[in-house]
């Protein structure tokens, strides 16, 4: 079965560019790096390759390959990208190193806020926050005089009323591509309900009020989207606004600076970012908080180790944002937050603040459960109980298999 | 030939196939009926998270996998019996789906949905990839000499493209406002969304079958058309018979082995269906037996995966693709013994 070109398909790109001029110093042992393909990565794996003898792969499917690579002896990669979803399996096996030495020697730069620290160890240099919050149409909404939402249900009424003035295709979009997207957009309205994935003894319990809730409010904003949402990734949502065909979305922080992209968007300077809109009043931003960083293979000599640690000092330095100020939001020294940052600001700025997206095995049980039960709910097939149910059996047979739970 | 000249001749590929075939269906039928799981502990962490000005802290129990001295985790296997299946093919509620009659609730266990979707498409697209195929075999058949080379090049298109591709392909002419997709929205003067029910993926998965794997049995069907019998076909027309008689008396019959021959490759090509599901993220109207197997398979963010589930579920399909050829293999069982090929 081709199951390596699914995984790279669109997704892979490996670049391997020769030394340049703007790093601080030659670095001369090989090194590699895998991390995901956004924007970011690109800025931060070019900047890195300026120090020579550096070849960076960005792919789409790295949640899968890095766990094993990061396993090989030695790893095959001696630097990996992650966020706060995806470091779990690697600080499960214990293949990424503590940083502490190699932060006192080379990273003098790094503010304390960016060390990721387990236990008190530093695991993680993060170099950006992420979340997903929302963007919208500025002129539309000047243009019918409606007010920036601050809760989904003044999204609902805003969409309709730009349904009625038909200014857009749709007046929504959201990320609800069945599996990982979806079910992430399902945390964020739960988690926005004060919802608890958890019971104390371990078992689930999405299926609450809450739940009902997040499901009810997703079905309502589908009314203004296209037909088609179960297949509309953050790509997908991200290109819908660039053209035009809708007016609002709660989309990643890390795809705002697209829509300021002249090759791409046709909305230059019109889209506006505002704070994830809250489910409940009094309740937090209905999402969750992300940070991306860099961690280093524990299964690699330390001197390769050291070598990664200043390349990777190299991509994330004052340089490299001043030239990509608007690629991501930053926590680097030398950020200055543009107008489409404020969102995300906003939004992990709020009161109460929203929770950082738990990274831990049942987490990730609990996304894959809700990613393969919840469709059912948006096809009408099943009513949300019975999805939510769906949900908690599939979450007790994996879980049980997975032996975090008896 | 001499026992030994024949064990030399055949001794490699038999090797071949035991350390390839044999040796991973042994170990993927182990698999499923075992659970492999790593050996957890419960610790108190601290874990903080960068914000803008500050970071929050916060301390909570976790579950970590115990590490050996060696760097590996520790894990430990155990026979479960038919527990894999079961949680593959819920018995139960299908059970309870079938006795109330309520076709919704058995399409929610996924395995049944899967086979529902996998056996309408083997035998939907079967008699199409087949009939198609012999249908632009006899036009090229009967095409003028020299454009027959240039039809045979355009017919075999198809098939050549990488079949993931392809899917993706028609995904991009098909979804939002597609070229296709906005062609027929101007053409029927309304407004669609093929991505939005399955019946439409469905059909745009049935045309993108048979529209790949027509040239294969095409290729196949030209080739035997070579070798019907002239004599046979003259005798048929001074006997009157018309251009259909003669196919379905003469040139049938005589295509009949390669009919069985298409159609065994086919069934066991298409009852793997996946690269459909994939292409066209499907999953939530659409999935397939194939495409199952590699859910399970596929890690989750914290690196969960379903090994036994999987294990059960690939054994599975193959019991059901040994069902599907077994008619089809007694013909051909029948036939070499009646030695009339």
């Amino acid at each position: 079965m081709n199951l390596r070109p699914i995984l790279m398909a669109g997704a892979i790109s490996a670049v391997a560019l020769p030394a340049a001029a703007d790093c601080a110093y030659e670095n001369d042992v090989s090194l590699r790096s895998l991390s995901a393909a956004f924007e970011a990565w690109t800025a931060v794996t070019d900047a890195m390759a300026e120090c020579g003898n550096f070849e960076a792969e960005l792919s789409q499917e790295f949640r899968t390959l890095q766990p094993e690579a990061m396993a090989a002896n030695p790893a095959l990669y001696q630097l990996g990208g992650v966020s706060n979803g995806t470091v779990t399996p690697l600080l499960n096996a214990e293949t990424i190193r503590p940083l502490d030495d190699l932060v006192e020697q080379y990273g003098q730069q790094l503010r304390p806020n960016q060390l990721i620290r387990i236990n008190g160890q530093t695991m993680a240099i993060a170099m950006m926050v992420n979340t997903q919050h929302l963007m919208y149409r500025a002129d539309i909404l000047e243009e019918l005089d409606l007010d920036v939402p601050e809760t989904w249900d003044e999204v609902l009424e805003v969409a309709a009323a730009i349904d009625e003035a038909d200014m857009v295709d749709y007046p929504l979009g959201a990320t609800m591509a069945t599996g990982w997207n979806l079910a992430q957009d399902f945390n964020n309205m739960f988690l926005g309900y004060g919802g608890q994935f958890w019971n104390a003894d371990g078992t689930p319990s999405v299926n609450s009020e809450a739940g009902v809730s997040a499901l009810e409010t997703m079905m309502e904003m589908t009314e203004y989207m296209d037909p088609e949402y179960l297949v509309s990734d953050s790509t997908y949502v991200q290109q819908q606004l660039q053209q035009g065909r809708i007016a609002m979305a709660n989309l990643w922080a890390s795809r705002g600076a697209a829509m300021d992209d002249e090759d791409e968007s046709q909305v230059v300077g019109l889209v506006d970012a505002a704070a994830a809109p809250r489910a409940m009043e009094g309740g937090p931003p209905a999402t969750t908080l992300w940070w991306d960083g860099i961690v280093i293979a524990a299964n690699i000599p330390d001197e390769e180790a050291a070598a990664a640690f200043q390349v990777a000092m190299e991509g994330i330095d004052r340089e490299m944002v001043e030239a990509n100020n608007d690629a991501a939001i930053w926590l680097i020294e030398g950020y200055e937050p543009g107008r489409l940052a404020e969102g995300a600001i906003a939004t992990a700025s709020a009161s109460p603040a929203p929770a950082a997206y738990p990274s831990t095995s049942q987490m990730g049980l609990m996304h894959s459960a809700l990613g393969n039960e919840l469709p059912a709910f948006f096809t009408g097939d099943v009513s949300a109980e019975e999805a939510l149910a769906a949900v908690e059996a599939a979450y007790i047979t994996s879980a049980q298999e997975a032996g975090v739970l008896e | 030939m001499k026992f030994k000249t024949f064990a030399a001749f055949v001794a490699p590929s038999l090797v071949m196939m035991l350390l390839f075939i044999a040796a991973p269906l042994v170990s993927v039928f182990i698999g499923s009926f075992q659970l492999h799981q790593p050996v957890l502990q419960e610790v108190e962490e601290e874990s903080c998270t960068p914000g803008f000005t500050g970071q929050t802290c916060t301390t909570t129990i976790v579950t970590r996998p115990v590490i050996a001295e060696s760097g590996e985790m520790l894990t430990t296997t155990e026979w479960v019996g038919w527990t894999n299946y079961t949680r593959v093919l819920n018995p139960e509620a299908a059970w309870d789906a079938v006795t109330s009659f309520d076709w919704n609730a058995l399409m929610q266990v996924d395995f049944w949905a899967a086979l529902r979707f996998t056996l309408m498409f083997t035998l939907v697209t079967l008699p199409l990839v087949i009939g198609v195929g012999l249908a632009i075999a006899l036009a090229v058949n009967n095409a003028a000499k020299h454009v027959r080379g240039p039809v045979i090049f355009v017919s075999l298109l198809p098939f050549i493209i990488t079949p993931v591709i392809g899917a993706l392909s028609i995904r991009w002419l098909f979804i939002g406002d597609g070229i296709l997709t906005a062609g027929l929205e101007a053409w029927l003067d309304r407004d669609l969304a093929l991505f939005a029910q399955a019946w439409t993926i469905e059909l745009m998965m049935l045309f993108y079958r048979v529209w790949h794997v027509a040239p294969f049995a095409f290729v196949i069907f030209y080739a035997g058309l070579q070798t019907v019998n002239q004599d046979t076909l003259e005798s048929a027309i001074i006997d009157g018979a018309n251009r259909f008689e003669r196919l379905r008396y003469v040139i049938v019959p005589h295509l009949a082995p390669l009919i069985v021959f298409i159609a065994l490759i086919h069934l066991m090509d298409a009852y793997r269906v996946f690269e459909e599901i994939v292409g066209f993220t499907s999953q939530a109207h659409v999935i397939s037996l194939q495409w199952l197997t590699y859910d399970f398979l596929q890690p989750d963010d914290s690196g969960n995966r379903a090994f036994g589930r999987a294990s059960a579920s690939a054994m599975l399909t193959m019991v059901g693709i040994v069902v599907l050829l077994i008619p089809l293999l007694r013909r051909t069982w029948r036939d070499h013994k009646g030695g009339s090929h």
